[in-house]
């Protein structure tokens, strides 16, 4: 099997957010990036389980300038065995899906693994437009994913229940919470991650027709109103007639 | 040229987030200057109603054995192509991300997801707005392609009805073969999904174990909502691991949330707190969960609870 994992770096979550004077860019400084944790606890991490139960290659692809190299060398820590960056600041996720497809209609992979979408714009759009891209099936959501030679079972949520789904490959496929457990790397891989490939490519040219003009910041709570635990009416009639939500 | 809005189903019906999407493609129509055309597929029930919402044409896309986010790509551009659409609305569900996407990249058009303001014209762009970074900002996004795609946040724009039904069209549509054998299919019946939900009742830890759930089951139901669960709890199987809301669970927008017995993690709140308003019960005053409420009660939620729906119950009945 030839499983390519596309990874992406976001804010942490507890990280504070803020953006420059006018408000069109985050303000980088003193923020802390990290892989976005679908792509790495549930896709990289069963990319990696298939691995090592099948045989094959697993290859991260991260869009994105050096800088954002740490990120990559993390995946390799934790097991992918060699890395492409595509060298461009990714614009918009079209953009990015496109970035994608050019460099796997260079490759055949069996597998194109994504998270189910990043914890900060939360879009679940790169996925959708890649499978498009190639002319690929595309299964969200998924929660499991088994192999048997070139079909794969593969178990989706949908609202309010799920799916049990079988294809053959090449599929695109986007993980959610219960394909994998999160892997911590050990210091072997760390290691070994320094030497791991990683190989550089140029972007191809793309026009975005989307951009973010303005970033600000939600209304601040009024504060929480207190109801004491003996006034509980109060709080049904606050419902009721103030918040008007009963 | 037209707004086209597909308008999704699940077992045959049209569905709440459905006529939401339409909602928000006839108040689009109107920036836009033109008609709202809904799009199903499978015949639903509660399509022609789609009319009343303020849809102009009803389009039915024919049936298929199950849902493949390929092939239904492959129709939706068809029926985009052929009725003009310029701007294309669906709902941010599972089935509208695994399309609005493909549908993007195949007709070269620039998307926003969950988008929580109607269009905004400027110049040949439209202007859109969305909630970034776990709620802590808001981004603008200008979309300038010919064609746009946007997928609407739940529980966001009302359907009201304005208008009659119409009769539902059909259009002839190539479907390719699909690549996807469905094996099973399970969908909790009977109750609202929980993305869907206007109501939800949510409970972590301060429950001490799964059998004292009860109290939240029936608080649930005096007031129509659906139940949801803290992390911790999913994780102990305490509670279905799809009632998970959160950062790595669901991530919903209800009016009303009550949080019970939850402290209010970062991570829990990233999934919440675009909730309208929120309703924190917590036997600990220093909970943070409270920083982020409307509401807050300090104290023992076992006692609290069957108050609380008790005194719903009274309301109800006045009502």
């Amino acid at each position: 099997m030839k499983i390519l994992v596309c990874i992406s770096q976001t804010p942490d979550t507890t990280t504070k957010i803020k953006f420059n004077a006018d408000q069109t860019q985050l303000d980088v400084n003193g923020v802390q990036f990290i892989m976005n944790p679908y792509d790495e606890w549930y896709a990289l991490v069963r990319a990696i389980e298939l691995k090592e139960q099948l045989g094959g290659e697993v290859t991260v692809l991260h869009v994105g300038t050096l800088a954002t190299e740490p990120t990559i060398r993390k995946a390799l820590a934790i097991g992918a065995d060699n890395a492409v960056r595509i060298d461009t600041e990714a614009e918009n996720a079209l953009f990015t899906a496109k970035q994608i497809a050019a460099h796997v209609k260079t490759e055949a992979y069996d597998l194109v693994f994504l998270g189910k979408e990043t914890i900060d714009y939360n879009g679940s759009e790169v996925g959708a437009m890649l499978a498009e891209l190639l002319d690929l099936p595309y299964i969200s959501y998924a929660t499991s994913l088994q192999m048997s030679g070139t079909e794969a079972t593969v178990q989706r949520e949908i609202e309010g229940g799920k799916e049990i789904l079988k294809l053959n490959t090449p599929f695109v496929i986007s993980a959610a919470k219960g394909m994998a457990e999160q892997r911590i790397p050990n210091m072997k891989g760390i290691m070994m991650s320094k030497t791991k490939p990683v190989k550089v490519i140029s972007p191809v040219a793309v026009t975005s027709q989307s951009k973010i003009t303005k970033y600000d910041y939600p209304a601040e709570k009024k504060g929480c109103k207190m109801v004491s635990s003996d006034q509980i009416d109060e709080l049904v009639q606050l419902l009721h007639n103030e918040a008007k939500v009963i | 040229m037209s707004v086209l809005v597909y308008a999704e189903s699940l077992g045959g019906v049209i569905k709440k987030a459905a006529q939401e999407a339409v909602s928000y493609g006839v108040q689009a129509a109107q920036v836009l200057g033109t008609d709202c055309i809904a799009v199903t597929i499978g015949n639903p029930s509660g399509a022609s109603e789609l009319g009343k919402i303020g849809a102009k044409r009803v389009v039915d896309l024919g049936t298929y054995s199950h849902f493949d986010a390929q092939v239904y790509t492959s129709i939706l551009a068809q029926a985009a192509q052929q009725l003009g659409a310029e701007f294309i609305v669906m709902a941010h569900s599972s089935t509208g991300k695994s399309i609005a996407g493909r549908l993007s990249a195949r007709l070269d058009a620039a998307m926003a997801s969950s988008v929580t303001t109607i269009p905004v014209l400027n110049g040949n762009a439209v202007e859109v707005r969305k909630g970034v970074f776990s709620g802590k900002a808001f981004a603008t996004y200008e979309l300038s392609s010919p064609i746009k795609i946007v997928t609407i946040a739940a529980n966001t724009f009302r359907p009201e009805d304005k208008s009659s039904s119409v009769q539902v069209e059909s259009l002839s549509v190539n479907a390719p073969q699909s690549k996807i054998q469905v094996i099973e299919s399970q969908t909790v019946t009977g109750t609202v999904p929980l993305p869907e939900a206007d109501l939800v009742v949510s409970a972590g830890r301060g429950m001490k174990g799964p059998e004292n759930w009860g109290i939240i089951e029936e608080l649930a139901q005096s007031l129509g909502a659906a139940t949801a669960c803290s992390r911790p709890v999913a994780d102990v199987h305490w509670r279905p691991h799809h009632e998970h809301v959160g950062q790595t669970g669901v991530a919903i927008r209800p009016t009303l949330y009550f949080a019970i017995g939850i402290s209010g993690a970062i991570q829990h709140l990233a999934g919440v707190n675009q909730s309208k308003v929120i309703v924190v019960i917590n036997n600990d005053p220093e909970a943070p969960f409270f920083k982020a409420a409307d509401y807050g009660v300090v104290g023992d939620l076992f006692d609290v609870v069957p108050k609380l729906t008790s005194a719903i119950n009274r309301l109800k009945a006045q009502q």
